[in-house]
């Protein structure tokens, strides 16, 4: 039975959806994932070919060849799925395998695998922590970590993103609690920015507080050897509790972590229900994500190069005269500001081969609208040549180049 | 009341920029406007219940109630006897 009335609301809420201009819709891929890919969009429409600047793929290895056979030979070696949870019987050597090397890789004590990063995160709070505990959350961390955190019955606190005063005065306020858990994200998947981890590892062996970073947006390449925002601000060793993913950097099929100390992950082996109430990780990935840690513990190469492309990348931007927000990150947010503004840029740009696209309230905060790009090792310069030579003669036909945030707003408005 | 929550909201939400260039009163919507965001609503709320000693049932503490500072008072003053 689908009662109307019920069906009459869901048909209104759909609607108010696409007045709104935030109707998602997907694009179609018919090549896999690179750094260049033909793309059906609209549906219906001419395949075109076009430079991907919107993908997580950071490190080129979605569709790696070396990445690619690991998996065939995990298939064909460990078969296709568990039909299990990891703890009744879906538990492989690889997956053990993989837990260790994940645990190397980031420099922690213990890891265990979850079916995603969303999961780990919906999983590790309410495991960890109870009533006598507080969270203390960056406002601008991931969606998922604001589920996890509604999940779990400790008290919840936010502070000013990345505003360390405001996080200190938090931490003074919250002294009485038996334990104190500050979670940021590594780099911001929004903004690019990277969280001062120094700073935060400071504050927390002040006043006696575990941290927490998701660092999804940065395993595999933040840090000279990649290991992730923690080595990027000299803290490797000293964080917590990690969560990450292999849905990005690592291979990008899907899969997530939580690494850090050793009654922790245990405490999530006993109780994070994404863990105990959902499939093990298929063992084909867990053989490509153990290829690519092999290839990242070996050479930098391919991290070395996502740096170059997104020096390149910043400084071309900043050249062509448009306004950026600042960061190490291979995440290069393009501010314009206005939400159409952001839309018909994003539009404009695929007709010129140019694969982007725009965000605005409420996926950002209201009035900061933008283009997001991405970096990945699997562009190389004359890719992102292209690419420029697009933004200028779209950001020419606008009549941004040149202009400041308050220029910008001026024309458009906020 | 009023000047206190007001206070309150500018120190704990908004960056020393935005205070500057906001000019906010008992009326501005600051849910809806995404000043605050429900994930941050929840330091307000133990605010008001501390300074004020009152109790604000979580059903009664929507995104609508806590919208403005007027709002926001009237849910005080329901709970203050």
């Amino acid at each position: 039975m689908y009662p109307t009335v019920v069906q009459d609301a869901y048909r209104a809420e759909l609607a108010s959806i696409r007045d709104k201009g935030i109707f998602k819709e997907e694009r179609f891929i018919h090549s896999p994932q690179a750094a260049d890919i033909r793309v059906e969009f609209p549906s219906g429409a001419a395949l075109q070919d076009v430079i991907n600047l919107c993908s997580n793929n950071y490190l080129g290895l979605s569709s790696h060849p070396e990445v690619v056979a690991a998996a065939h030979r995990a298939l064909d070696e460990r078969g296709y799925g568990m039909s299990s949870v990891r703890f009744i019987c879906g538990t492989q050597d690889l997956h053990k395998q993989l837990e260790a090397k994940l645990t190397e890789f980031l420099g922690t004590e213990d890891t265990i695998l979850f079916p995603s990063c969303m999961d780990a995160n919906a999983g590790v709070f309410e495991a960890v922590l109870n009533e006598q505990d507080v969270m203390i959350a960056d406002r601008l961390v991931h969606a998922s970590i604001v589920d996890g955190m509604r999940l779990c019955k400790a008290m919840q606190d936010t502070y000013k993103h990345a505003d360390m005063k405001h996080l200190e005065q938090k931490l003074q306020e919250h002294q009485d609690r038996r334990g104190r858990l500050i979670i940021t994200d590594g780099v911001f998947s929004m903004d690019g920015d990277v969280a001062p981890l120094d700073q935060i590892c400071e504050l927390a062996d002040r006043y006696n507080a575990m941290v927490f970073v998701d660092d999804s947006h940065a395993t595999g390449f933040m840090g000279k050897t990649g290991r992730g925002v923690h080595e990027h601000c000299g803290v490797f060793g000293r964080i917590d509790i990690i969560t990450t993913t292999l849905g990005k950097a690592l291979g990008g099929a899907s899969g997530g972590c939580v690494s850090g100390r050793r009654e922790i992950v245990e405490l999530c082996r006993q109780r994070a229900r994404p863990y105990l109430f959902s499939n093990a990780v298929p063992p084909p990935i867990a053989g490509a994500a153990l290829k690519v840690l092999e290839i990242l513990s070996k050479t930098t190469e391919r991290r070395d190069k996502l740096e170059a492309n997104t020096t390149f990348w910043r400084q071309a931007l900043h050249e062509a005269g448009f306004v950026i927000k600042e960061g190490d990150s291979p995440i290069v947010p393009i501010m314009l500001f206005n939400a159409k503004l952001s839309q018909d840029i994003a539009r404009d740009l695929y007709q010129e081969g140019i694969y982007v696209i725009g965000f605005f309230f409420p996926v950002v905060a209201a009035g900061q609208a933008r283009i997001r790009t991405q970096m990945s090792a699997d562009h190389d310069i004359p890719m992102l040549q292209r690419a420029i030579e697009a933004f200028k003669k779209i950001g020419a036909k606008y009549g941004i180049l040149g202009l400041d945030k308050k220029g910008i707003i001026e024309k458009y408005g906020q | 009341m009023k000047d206190v929550i007001l206070d309150y909201i500018k120190n704990e939400y908004l960056d020393e920029e935005e205070a500057e260039d906001m000019k906010l009163d008992e009326n501005t919507p600051l849910i809806s406007s995404g000043i605050v965001d429900s994930f941050s609503m929840v330091s307000l709320k133990r605010f008001l219940e501390k300074k004020y000693s009152v109790s604000l049932p979580d059903e009664e503490a929507t995104p609508q109630a806590f919208d403005t500072v007027n709002n926001i008072i009237a849910l005080v003053n329901k709970h203050k006897r």
